[in-house]
């Protein structure tokens, strides 16, 4: 064994040995779903004291966001450290202790793009589930044609002063801060007018109005911003180059949408529908054989997200090919989603029957190939930018 | 960081390996070279084959002490792929890879054989189907045991390689019935013995395959490899090899014909526009491109398991072959549906790949084989 393969074997025995010692055995092996996240923020209550406890002590060793440096809160761990990180969670049935739009998006995205002073007042926030982000990109105008933007920041000299609507923001109502895109140059091409802005979702002139999804439940908002004062130090980068800020963090949301981030996608497996419902699968050949191709598909899928892992770890990186990982793993999930409410049958029918939360689950997964930029924009990105294929 | 034979990208090594390979069969080898073998009625061109062996490709899974490269098989899946890229036609699958993998592990009395393979002087044949389907377990054909001597009697329908081959490993059977696992026995013999009649057939993708008619052709207990009546356990590592660099053939045979596809989609007008910007089309290739890298994971991680875990291999194996069948088969469709009516035209290359496309996603085990592979595997 090398040096580096016996490093990372001990690392392995101690980690798996601290998840042993630390995650509260009332959480272990429970089925993860939306409903068992922890998300923090100033509104957050447990459901339980043990994931208190259990994201209490994750905070302390950086383990809610491994790959973070240490000095933000974050575990500095390298990747094959946080794959080890990542397997023995799944082996002791383990639950994330935090999970956040602010730990997906916006800390990647100050890391690249913020300054000393935006970093250190707002990732360790995040990583001890303190502050809870939404994001606002989304308009009644700008779904696809995200660049089209209208809420509007003024500059009024030692402020700004922003107005306008923002629509489909995920849990903006249970959300602490917005990271949203504004206009701060209407007469520029409309790329090169945005920029990238925090606020506080406590500032007077912030209001929200919850909107009721077909899966029943009512995660998103319509935002409505009037003649909020915003301080100037909450613009991230520089004026008028927040678009290049929003497909930097557009890029990790969709690899994490793909890539069935947990909760968005749900974690269930086809085989766990096969088995509760006792061969009944097996005794149809058409729905055998399409539960055969989707894991053919799932299984190549997962070596994918490995292979651009790697190519990551190795300094060369996803760039555009991200819009692939997330246009082909939604599709995937729709598929597996279909695939199991067949096989469940009648069982899967109730919205809270004998397989759960099937049903919802179901019908929030349509909404994958949608949010963080439909599979149509993802196919248009390939085609554009990988393919390179010709413009109008 | 992580050594890169343990990821799923490439090494350094095969980087080069991938360029110098593509690099040379760009000249030695392209889609011309296929059409005027066929033209010629020759089913490949032994000039090539005797530039594989001077570069090392005939030995790239002959061990060094046998005259070899012993690269290994996600090398010798990055030549068959891009062999795939071109239609480049030899006896590469049937001789470097499944016969090379089977002697090796035949121990220190397949030395000889292995040395012949490595420096491109012999070929080998897999004479294994005897139906329309692969199928190992079915094999019926009879070898009749007389002391030391064995007859074989029976025929072989869909022999790859099987008109050229100097030498034919064949499965046969000494014991118990058709469909038994069991009781199989693989034998390696010289393709010019008597009453061995090879029949020619002449197929879509314009390459040598066979039927193989054996009446009482005579053999020995030394020409066994492995032990008697345990035949697909002596061939099985063979035939996982054999699929993995298929499957990989077929992959580049898909990113070759989606390359000169999204050429042509850059190049052709209509309606005073080129067709490639019509979304339409974008979204076509978009999608096959996806499928394409998709099924590249499956390919690499294959040749890596190969490598690394040999005996763990069979659900990365039929993984990469159910993929890359699945994989060429919409490529090519889509190719000859994007180019319009010169996609038809013999004249034009796309046609060799969608024949050649079919051809492969049926030898060794179609997609539907290799999906219940997976599936068993998986408790579906
Ligand atoms: C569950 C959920 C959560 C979300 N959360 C957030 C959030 O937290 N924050 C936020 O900012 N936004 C959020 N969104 C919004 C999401 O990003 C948008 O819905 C998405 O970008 C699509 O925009 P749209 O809804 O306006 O659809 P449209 O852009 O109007 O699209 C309608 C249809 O037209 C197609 N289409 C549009 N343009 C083209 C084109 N050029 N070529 C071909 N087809 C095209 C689309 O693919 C789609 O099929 C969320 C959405 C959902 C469903």
């Amino acid at each position: 064994m090398s040096d580096a393969t016996e490093a990372l074997a001990a690392f392995r025995a101690d980690i798996s040995a601290w998840i042993k010692d630390n995650c509260p055995a009332s959480l272990l092996g429970r089925a993860f779903n939306e409903n068992s996240i922890v998300w923090g923020g100033r509104k957050w209550s447990f459901a339980n004291d043990d994931q208190r406890i259990w994201l209490e002590r994750a905070v302390k060793r950086g383990l809610t966001a491994p790959r973070w440096p240490v000095e933000f809160g974050g575990g500095g761990l390298s990747r094959a450290q946080e794959k080890i990180f990542r397997e023995e969670m799944t082996a002791a049935g383990a639950p994330p202790p935090l999970q956040s739009f602010g730990l997906w998006m916006l800390g990647p995205a100050l890391l690249e793009f913020g300054n000393d002073a935006q970093k250190a007042e707002h990732l360790p926030k995040i990583t001890r589930g303190e502050i809870r982000w939404c994001q606002g990109y989304s308009e009644p105008g700008a779904g696809s044609d995200l660049a089209n933007v209208q809420t509007r920041a003024e500059d009024m000299g030692d402020h700004w002063l922003v107005s306008g609507q923002k629509i489909w923001t995920s849990y903006a109502d249970q959300a602490d801060w917005i990271f949203a895109l504004v206009r701060t140059d209407r007469d520029a091409p409309k790329h090169k007018g945005i920029s990238f802005m925090l606020m506080d979702m406590d500032t007077p002139g912030i209001t929200t109005r919850p909107i009721r999804l077909i899966s029943g439940k009512s995660p998103f908002c319509e935002t409505f911003f009037d003649n909020v004062k915003v301080p100037k130090e909450q613009l991230v980068g520089e004026l008028n180059r927040g678009w290049d800020i929003a497909k930097y963090l557009l890029t990790h949301e969709r690899e994490m949408i793909g890539g069935g981030g947990q909760g968005l996608l749900g974690a269930r497996s086809v085989a766990q529908i096969i088995a509760m419902q006792e061969g009944e699968l097996l005794a149809d050949p058409v729905l055998r054989a399409e539960a055969m191709q989707t894991e053919v598909d799932t299984l190549a899928f997962g070596l994918t997200m490995e292979r651009y892992k790697d190519q990551a770890e190795a300094g060369r990186g996803v760039g555009n090919a991200s819009a692939m990982l997330k246009y082909y793993g939604t599709e995937l999930n729709k598929r597996r989603y279909e695939l199991m409410m067949a096989t469940a049958g009648s069982d899967g029918l109730e919205w809270d029957g004998a397989h759960g939360g099937l049903a919802p689950e179901w019908l929030r997964t349509k909404a994958n190939s949608i949010e963080g930029g439909t599979s149509e924009v993802m196919l248009d990105i390939i085609a554009k930018r990988v393919l390179e294929m010709p413009g109008q | 960081m992580k050594d890169a034979a343990q990821t799923l990208i490439d090494t350094e090594d095969e980087v080069m390996l991938r360029d110098a390979a593509r690099g040379f069969l760009a000249e030695a080898s392209p889609v011309s070279a296929l059409r005027a073998n066929r033209d010629a009625g020759r089913a490949h061109d032994p000039a090539l084959w005797a530039d594989m062996a001077q570069m090392g490709w005939t030995g790239v899974l002959v061990p060094e002490t046998a005259g070899g490269a012993d690269m290994g098989h996600r090398a010798a899946g990055i030549l068959a792929e891009e062999m795939g890229r071109v239609l480049a036609a030899s006896p590469f699958l049937s001789s470097a890879v499944i016969a090379a993998t089977v002697l090796r592990q035949a121990g220190p009395a397949a030395q000889g054989a292995l040395q012949t393979i490595a420096a491109g002087r012999a070929t080998y044949a897999l004479a294994l189907d005897e139906g329309p389907k692969f199928a190992p377990a079915a094999t019926a054909m009879q070898a009749e045991r007389q002391g030391n001597t064995f007859r074989l009697t029976g025929t072989k329908a869909f022999v790859a390689d099987g008109t050229t081959a100097s030498r034919v490993l064949v499965l046969a059977r000494t014991s118990g019935a058709a469909g038994d696992p069991e009781g199989l026995t693989l034998f390696d013999l010289d393709a010019s013995l008597a009453g061995l009649d090879r029949q020619a057939l002449s197929t879509i993708d314009s390459r040598d395959h066979a039927r193989l008619v054996f009446d009482a052709v005579a053999v020995t207990g030394d020409d066994i490899i492995g032990d008697l009546d345990n035949g697909l356990v002596a061939l099985r590592p063979g035939l996982q090899a054999g699929q993995a660099a298929l499957a990989a053939e077929l992959t580049g045979l898909a990113g070759g014909a989606a390359a000169i596809t999204l050429g042509y989609l850059k190049e052709r007008k209509q309606f005073d526009r080129t067709i490639g910007s019509f979304q339409a089309l974008q979204h076509r290739a978009a999608h096959l491109w996806s499928e394409i890298e998709v099924t590249a994971s499956a390919i690499a991680n294959a040749g890596r398991v190969l490598d690394n875990a040999p005996d763990d291999a069979a659900l990365a194996v039929s993984l990469a072959k159910a993929r890359a069948a699945q994989t060429a088969k919409l490529a090519v469709s889509e190719a000859v549906q994007m180019h319009g009516g010169i996609g038809m035209t013999d004249a034009y290359d796309i046609g060799f790949f969608i024949k050649r496309a079919r051809v492969g996603a049926e030898w060794l085990g179609d997609y539907g084989y290799h999906a219940a592979v997976i599936g068993a595997a998986r408790g579906i």
